[in-house]
């Protein structure tokens, strides 16, 4: 199965119509072909997380998805998360925190923190632990982005 | 579909997050990719006849909160948060895990624990494979090349069946260099079907007879459960890689062993 598909890939909540091999990953769709860098690429077998974007609501490592598969469904990328020039909480817990140095891996943690607290609001601090273990930070040591990832979702259950 | 591709090196796409990043390294490099995501009817997740049924397109965070009320649903809820993470979690499959057969994948080692049956279909028909005879090598199994591997069904487990679990890996996340998992009951003082399953230690998860053989009957104390880790230490053919040389993987038995049966028995 090779030569190119036509497809139509909703990223934030815009369609960009996109011709794509099979066998291309979601994260290079995003990136190449609809143009959106804010999605970053780390190790491409899912272990850093740094690809992270919501499909239909769910955090997962583009990486390990075909963009095919993508299609018909709603991805939401970092990009999509502040409106207009206003940034979202968790957006501006993880400055006011400083829960980014180099920001490499910021869009993946964005990603998979906003789309967890999107499904499950009332989620335990432990298990909050435990997701944020999903992705790989070089620089902060952790503890800034748990402070700021708290912090969020105490806001966000007090709205 | 699979029946027409597999002679072209045709294979199942279920949540891709083993399949995909093989892809990736080039180790794997399939002509067609038959992508089950999406099939109504591979969803099932249900208790029929005495048994959990999980089709092909279960994810693992469907064992996130406890899928059945008693021992069964509690001990998958238990395993499923040492898979991987989170985001993993929603995609990959438990079906997906048992065909990919990785040596300490802890679906395969819960499959061969409790006893699991796997019912895999082909257009030559139906055939149901006992999780014992179902493993054969590191990440090969008893499925062909043209088989779905469409549902395992998992015994319930009675509601006096206590277990306990525990992993050793180097990350939270990563995969286990040496797991145990034991269920057992209790009357009258003496440990009752005990079943003692060790994984990431040898090219496939697998019971240990000798390990059983020295808890049944007996009174669940200290010595007795050592002398049952004792057991499942020797009774292991060790794999051998980077992480973990055979002196250490037994010695890493030998204390997930202990562990798990003193959880068991707490
Ligand atoms: C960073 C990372 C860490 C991980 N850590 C762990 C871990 O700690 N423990 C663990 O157990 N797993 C771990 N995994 C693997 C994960 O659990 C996978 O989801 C699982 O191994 C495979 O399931 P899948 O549905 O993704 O299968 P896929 O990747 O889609 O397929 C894997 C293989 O199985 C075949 N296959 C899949 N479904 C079927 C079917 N129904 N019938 C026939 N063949 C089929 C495919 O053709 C392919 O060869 C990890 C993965 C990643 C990326
Ligand atoms: S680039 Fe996808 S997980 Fe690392
Ligand atoms: S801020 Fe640099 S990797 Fe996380």
């Amino acid at each position: 199965m090779s030569g190119k598909h036509d497809l139509v890939l909703s990223v934030n909540g815009r369609d960009y119509a996109v011709q794509v091999e099979p066998r291309r990953t979601l994260v290079d769709a995003i990136r190449e072909d609809c143009g959106l860098t804010g999605t970053h690429i780390g190790c491409e077998h899912g272990v850093c997380g740094a690809c992270t974007v919501l499909v239909d609501g769910a955090p997962v490592r583009s990486c390990l998805m075909f963009a095919v598969q993508a299609a018909g469904k709603a991805i939401r990328t970092v990009e999509g998360l502040a409106t207009g020039d206003e940034l979202s909480v968790l957006q501006r817990a993880f400055m006011e925190h400083h829960g980014l140095q180099c920001g490499f891996c910021t869009p993946g943690f964005l990603m998979l923190v906003t789309g967890v607290l999107e499904r499950e609001p009332d989620i335990g601090d432990e298990e909050l632990i435990d997701v944020l273990a999903s992705n790989l930070c070089r620089c902060t040591g952790y503890q800034n982005i748990i402070k700021a990832v708290r912090a969020a979702a105490q806001e966000l259950r007090t709205k | 579909m699979l029946g027409e591709y597999a002679a072209e090196d045709g294979r199942i796409l279920a949540g891709g997050q083993s399949l995909v990043p093989t892809m990736a390294f080039r180790l794997a490099k399939p002509a067609h990719l038959i992508d089950i995501n999406g099939i109504a009817a591979l969803e099932k997740l249900n208790v029929e006849n005495g048994s959990l049924s999980i089709g092909a397109c279960v994810r693992h965070a469907a064992f996130h909160r406890p899928a059945l009320a008693g021992p069964l649903g509690a001990l998958l809820t238990t395993v499923v948060h040492h898979i991987a993470h989170y985001p993993i979690r929603l995609r990959g499959t438990f079906c997906g895990s048992l065909a990919h057969a990785d040596p300490a994948s802890e679906w395969c080692l819960v499959a061969a624990t409790v006893g699991a049956d796997i019912t895999a279909i082909s257009t030559r028909g139906t055939r149901t494979i006992a999780a014992a005879d179902f493993f054969a090598g590191i990440m090969t199994t008893a499925l062909a090349e043209d088989e779905l591997l469409a549902r395992v069904n998992l015994p319930v487990l009675s509601r006096d069946t206590r277990f306990g679990f525990c992993e050793f890996s180097r990350r939270a996340g990563d995969y286990a260099i040496a797991m145990t998992l034991a269920t057992l009951r209790l009357e009258g003082g003496a440990i009752v079907d005990p079943r003692v399953g060790v994984g990431g230690a040898e090219a496939f998860p697998r019971r240990i007879p000798e390990a059983e053989a020295a808890l049944a009957g007996r009174a669940p104390n200290e010595a007795v459960l050592r002398a049952a880790a004792d057991a499942a230490a020797h009774a292991i053919d060790p794999l051998e890689d980077i992480q973990a040389d055979a002196a250490y993987r037994r010695d890493l038995v030998r204390a997930m062993t202990r562990r798990a049966l003193a959880r068991a028995c707490a």
